[in-house]
């Protein structure tokens, strides 16, 4: 029996039954693809074909395409496969923590919110892979494999290596959490279906599911503990991307407040990318009884709070730089705000600092455009963290002769139009092949929230 | 008669009631076969008088074998087989192999357990599900009645579940 208290808003509302929940999901699934979906379908084509002419232009060439140096050695690339994995992170967020803490609001945004995670793990997968120049090599010679030079073993000293086994761990585990809770609704589909193609194919992707009570009981009990493998794990990942940073020696990245700091920074730019995917699907599906103003306001309010602490963690730093008292580390942080890239810090500081502090008033964060515009602008300002991370830190080192600066040439553009092309399509497809609201759970809750609005 | 073939459903629209069923239609001596919801129902599970999965035990089983197998792998790796001279640390020392130990760990645990609740569920691409009512993956519980392994006749089963609030009683014949 679930009991929920009155003064809760309903989290479904429009006084859906049960039954509601089925057709308005899976309507979109049975029905031909809407004029919207192809035309968005074909932007994404189209980014995908110019991003994979720079791709391939890239490993025909070699990384001297990119606009890299000799002093700044990372510069998008890495930018972009940070960005990518911080954004993963607000799904294994939602669906996983949220679930420890029993929050049934998680409920209508987890389906999608896991899928741009996983999408988002295999764009920002792209980046190490290609940043080698050799992409077959990569996947080789980054796993402990047995090779002909001894056999010579990969060094698990490094946290590049821990990287591999972290975005890798991370992108298995999600996939399997995500498909696990998709099986249920796929044998909703599958007994709806009409058509033969429809038909098979639902039946194999539903596993053969029919419902029973002790299945139910053992899945529960899978997705509990997955959730608790998900949130260590979850949290590890980026820690460990931030060892790639934090374990160096280079001004600027050598300190230990990143781990928490890039947690933090993850999960802001995570909850804006659904913010702004979300606003989108609940607008073209006609989702706004499942997410409602409501989901969107509490999702705001991550917002709110991550920004906070990330901004804390930019004043921490610059002043833990000074209060350091080592020379090359206060260079870097007085060099990132007005030296050369002043413009890109700045422009983190405003996109991730003083704009998301705008959520504090109730209309603005209960409205939707608003939403929409600032939770781009998050994620504008996510990237130029990154970027002033990574390229303010290198481009100025400890040979004044050896100062450059750093230009992205076609090919740097091009590669991460590549992952947005990559992200949009998969994003698409999942939109009209899988049902994007997780049915099973949200019929769970119907009782206790749906119908009372009703009364 | 052969038992799993012939079948008496009731069927219920509500989750509540369905939960007062299965005590009352259990307490009147008849067997229930398996219960079948569209979404979990809390509680369904210890009404219907089942035992508690062991699937966490899977779970921390196969994350044990990760976390040995990711020390030991590393541990001869580096230690034994190819020792190399990486800043003038151990060889094999503990502190940095802890992100990989802790990620197989959790890659084996999850794999493992999630496998487990495969095969124990006979869930697989390939299978064709024994649907009682192609209703139940949309809204409505079914309670399977197994005609074969209950003693009572089936009106009086059909009697018990129509008091115990089924909207629905019916007969399900499968050939197989």
């Amino acid at each position: 029996m679930q009991v929920t208290s009155s003064v809760r808003e309903p989290l479904v509302t429009g006084g859906k039954t049960v039954h509601d929940v089925t057709e308005d999901i899976c309507r979109q699934v049975e029905g031909k693809p809407t004029k919207s979906w192809m035309m968005g379908m074909a932007i994404s084509l189209a980014t995908l074909g110019i991003g994979t002419y720079a791709v391939f232009m890239l490993l025909w060439d070699g990384i001297g395409v990119w606009g890299l140096n000799k002093t700044v050695g990372w510069a998008w690339d890495i930018t972009n496969f940070v960005w990518w994995v911080g954004i993963g992170h607000a799904g294994t967020l939602i669906s996983a923590i949220l679930l420890l803490f029993r929050q049934k609001w998680r409920m209508s945004i987890n389906r999608a919110a896991e899928a741009m995670t996983i999408f988002a793990v295999i764009c920002a997968a792209c980046f190490p892979g290609l940043h080698m120049g050799r992409l077959w090599v990569g996947f080789y010679w980054a796993l402990p494999l047995p090779n002909t030079w001894g056999s010579l073993w990969v060094n698990f000293n490094s946290p590049l290596l821990w990287d591999v086994f972290a975005i890798s761990t991370y992108f298995t585990v999600s996939l399997v959490f995500w498909y696990i809770g998709l099986i249920p609704d796929f044998a909703s589909i599958r007994d709806r279906a009409t058509n033969k193609i429809s038909k098979a194919a639902y039946g194999v992707l539903s596993f053969g599911w029919d419902g029973a009570a002790k299945t139910w009981m053992r899945y529960e009990s899978v997705a509990l503990i997955l959730a608790g493998l998900a949130t260590p794990l979850v949290l590890s990942v980026h820690t460990i991307v931030s060892f790639d940073f934090a374990t160096s020696v280079i001004p600027g990245w050598h300190t230990t407040i990143f781990p928490p700091y890039f947690v933090a920074g993850a999960i802001f730019s995570g909850f804006a990318m659904v913010l702004t995917l979300m606003l989108v699907t609940r607008k073209v599906f006609k989702l706004e009884d499942y997410i409602t103003i409501n989901h969107i306001e509490l999702m705001n309010i991550v917002i709110i709070i991550t920004g906070s602490i990330v901004g804390i963690a930019y004043i921490t730093e610059f002043f833990i730089a000074w209060y350091s008292g080592v020379d090359a580390e206060q260079y870097a942080f007085i060099n990132r705000a007005t030296g050369p890239y002043w413009w890109a810090y700045w422009t983190m500081m405003t996109c991730n600092v003083i704009s998301p502090q705008l959520f504090w008033f109730k209309n603005i964060r209960t409205n939707i455009a608003a939403t929409f515009i600032l939770s781009i602008i998050v994620n504008i300002g996510m990237w130029f963290e990154r970027f002033v991370i990574i390229v303010t830190s290198l481009h100025r080192d400890y040979l004044p002769s050896s100062w450059a600066m750093f230009y992205p040439t076609f090919y740097d553009v091009g590669v991460y139009l590549f992952t947005f092309g990559l992200f949009f399509t998969a994003f698409l497809l999942f939109a009209k092949f899988f049902p994007v609201i997780n049915m099973a759970e949200v019929k769970s809750i119907i009782k206790s929230s749906s119908l009372k609005s009703n009364k | 008669m052969e038992s799993n073939k012939n079948f008496v459903l009731g069927i219920y629209d509500d989750e509540d009631v369905l939960l007062k069923a299965v005590t009352k239609v259990r307490e009147s001596g008849v067997k229930i076969h398996e219960v079948y919801s569209p979404f979990p129902v809390h509680g369904l599970d210890e009404v219907l008088g089942y035992k508690r999965t062991r699937l966490p035990i899977a779970a921390f089983l196969f994350g044990l074998l990760g976390t040995t197998l990711a020390l030991t792998m590393q541990t001869w790796m580096l230690g034994f087989d190819w020792p190399m001279i990486i800043g003038g640390k151990n060889f094999a020392s503990i502190p940095p192999f802890v992100p990989v130990t802790f990620e197989l760990t959790v890659l084996l645990s999850a794999l493992g357990m999630v496998g487990t609740f495969m095969i124990v569920s006979d869930l697989k691409p390939y299978k064709k599900p024994r649907l009682m009512d192609i209703r139940i993956t949309d809204d409505k519980h079914v309670m399977a009645i197994d005609l074969a392994k209950n003693k009572l006749t089936v009106d009086q089963i059909k009697g018990i579940i129509g008091d115990s609030g089924a909207t629905e009683v019916n007969d399900k014949k499968f050939e197989d």
